[in-house]
């Protein structure tokens, strides 16, 4: 196992419909992610447990893409996974994103 | 100038003929007696290994004869399905080989090669191995597969024609001789699907059952939300863009997910009766559920699959069902439909490089080509038109001479199991192509070919690329977290989203939320049976109930 945090700097959608919402299930090749409303300063904060070790570079490109392309802000996402590949996590990342803002047209 | 090739077969079937006492039925316990004298050293000997039935008595009595006696001979087959198949090079009877494909021997054939154990002719397509049967690798002597033969030698094949026609009439009419093993020897045929005339000798199998690979089989149980989110795009981005009517679809679990969303998707989107109405397919069961909700005209199929011959034998206005009530098959037909009448083909591949090539080459593996780089390829001697093709073309030839043009597209997850990845910066058959295996690496579909490119992150439409570098961008704008997708131009990249030439999930107002299982008409085989109202029956290997 692998613990991993990384801090961004949020952008400017911090609107949410729900407090919370989990997407995924943790099992061979997926992984769940929790994303929460949380006041951070505007930051969004990424806690991840992983089974896979030694991914911490692809973690953080999958993250920063996130957040460029969504520009959120004051997020917890709590991320538990047992060896999902990139796409999935970004899979997952966008579904919960999706929940938790009321969508992307 | 003689006569030699019809001389030696008339040789050869008197020296037969003594032992079958002037029958065409040859009893089991002489079938290797038999083919001694059949064949000789040097022989071109074509063996019914086809992509789903296999001559299985035929091959193991052939490994049978005895090598000093009988040697070098060159063996056509266009699917190397049984062990049997490559043990006669190991025993010394047979030196050179030409196939189409080795899927299930594939590592044992790279290892065979390696060691010099043979000597590959060339890997084919189908219809191309075909017609070389026909021109300069003509049969000496074929060894076929059917269902039943009555005592005259008419065959009956049910639905796994596949290969047969071609090759007996490449066999028979070019002085050969025809050998066909038969689950059972009947008083009339159920059918004639090869005549008396065209064959030479019969023998019922001991198990009265060949070997048949159920190769299309998928269990919708085993389709994830990445394959539902690319099989969206696919419906969504490319089928109603460009409303193809014609189509073939690759085997795998990519396409089962499209099959299976026609009914729920397909629905939605508008998409019945104005596109994907006549198909090349195998009889796939995931096709079951669009078929039961009236979506489909029309399926041509190469060859059989185990399980939905009473299916498909409810379905005469859809497959081809003779008179008798049974389906036929013709795996050379469907390839030329596949090829010049099909408006779109949709595939999978193991490994694309950044130009687009694809290959199912990967380390020490060689399956072949099989029929893929004839669906998967834009028929240069295409002529008629359709509004799917002219439209493609439109989009393909901005100027210049007006032409139509072919889909292509290759839907990939970015990783496959255990993270390996399928974009890659040099294929593993340029690899082999180095090392002298191949005079050319073993592409299955050229980057020029290929229209789009579906994965996780969206779809790449090559058909608006003016450049080999836009194409490039375009093709690493969508690989994803792999080496290729991170090595992306991202200005390129931007600047290519922004003309369309890449289009992500929202671009096109799919949401994520809504790419789970739900979107499955069948979630698993036993709903496929409960939609066929019983009458598919799969294999013991599917059920799980």
């Amino acid at each position: 196992m692998e613990h991993l945090e990384f801090e961004f700097n949020g952008g400017s959608h911090s609107n949410t419909v729900r407090p919370y919402t989990v997407q995924g299930v943790v099992s061979s090749g997926n992984l769940e992610v929790l994303i929460e409303h949380k006041d951070l300063n505007g930051k969004c904060r990424f806690s991840i447990d992983t089974a896979a070790e030694g991914f911490g570079k692809t973690w953080e490109a999958v993250i920063s893409n996130f957040m460029e392309k969504r520009q959120p802000a004051d997020l917890l996402v709590s991320i538990n996974d047992y060896a999902a590949s990139p796409d999935i996590v970004s899979l997952r990342l966008d579904q919960a994103y999706e929940a938790i803002s009321g969508g992307v047209k | 100038m003689t006569n030699s090739r019809k001389a030696s077969r008339l040789d050869k079937l008197d020296a037969a003929r003594r032992i079958t006492l002037n029958s065409k039925v040859v009893q089991q316990e002489n079938i290797e007696e038999l083919l001694s004298r059949i064949i000789t050293s040097g022989n071109k000997v074509c063996i019914e290994g086809d992509n789903q039935k296999q001559a299985d008595f035929l091959s193991r009595a052939l490994l049978g004869l005895d090598p000093d006696k009988i040697n070098n001979l060159h063996i056509l087959i266009s699917t190397i399905g049984l062990p049997e198949q490559l043990d006669i090079f190991e025993t010394g009877l047979a030196s050179r080989l030409d196939l189409a494909y080795a899927g299930p021997q594939g590592f044992r054939l790279a290892r065979m090669l390696k060691d010099k154990q043979l000597e590959v002719g060339n890997i084919h397509t189908y219809n191309e191995l075909y017609a070389r049967y026909f021109m300069d690798l003509r049969p000496d002597v074929c060894l076929l597969c059917g269902v039943e033969a009555d005592r005259h030698g008419n065959i009956y094949m049910n639905g796994s024609v596949e290969d047969s026609s071609a090759i007996v009439e490449a066999t028979a009419f070019q002085q050969g001789i025809v050998v066909v093993q038969v689950n059972h020897l009947v008083e009339k045929v159920r059918r004639v699907d090869i005549p008396a005339d065209w064959v030479d000798f019969v023998v019922e199998t001991p198990r009265h059952n060949f070997h048949l690979e159920p190769l299309f089989t998928r269990d919708p149980a085993q389709i994830t939300e990445s394959m539902i989110l690319m099989g969206m795009m696919t419906m969504k981005g490319i089928y109603a863009k460009y409303l193809p009517r014609t189509l073939n679809h690759g085997v795998g679990f990519n396409t089962a997910a499209i099959e299976l969303m026609l009914p729920t998707y397909g629905e939605e989107l508008g998409l019945k009766g104005k596109a994907l109405t006549n198909w090349v397919l195998n009889p796939h069961p995931t096709m079951i559920p669009a078929i039961e909700e009236g979506w489909v005209e029309s399926i041509i199929p190469p060859g059989n699959e185990l399980g939905m011959e009473k299916y498909v034998e409810s379905k005469p206005d859809i497959f081809p069902v003779g008179a008798d009530g049974s389906l036929h098959s013709s795996r050379l037909f469907a390839q030329l439909a596949g090829h010049y009448s099909a408006d779109i083909f949709v595939g999978a591949s193991l490994q694309i490089d950044a130009l687009g090539n694809s290959s199912t080459v990967t380390g020490e593996r060689i399956t072949g080509f099989g029929g893929a780089p004839n669906f998967g390829c834009d028929a240069g001697g295409r002529r008629h038109t359709s509004d799917a093709w002219l439209k493609a073309g439109r989009e393909f030839n901005s100027c210049g001479l007006p032409r139509g043009r072919k889909l292509v597209v290759q839907i990939v997850e970015t990783f496959q199991q255990g993270l390996k990845e399928t974009f890659v910066e040099n294929l593993d058959a340029m690899r082999l192509a180095a090392e002298g295996t191949f005079p050319l690496p073993p592409v299955m579909i050229y980057g020029e070919d290929v229209s789009h490119i579906v994965t996780e992150e969206g779809i790449a439409n090559l058909l608006m690329c003016r450049t080999a570098d836009e194409r490039e961008q375009a093709i690493r704008g969508v690989a994803g977290y792999t080496g290729v997708g991170m090595k992306r131009n991202k200005a390129k990249v931007a600047e290519l989203h922004q003309r369309g030439i890449i289009q992500r999930p929202e671009d096109i107002g799919i949401s994520k939320l809504r790419a789970t299982r739900d979107m499955l008409s069948a979630r698993n085989i036993k709903d496929l049976v409960r939609w066929s109202d019983g009458l598919y029956e799969p294999p013991s290997r599917f059920r799980n109930w």
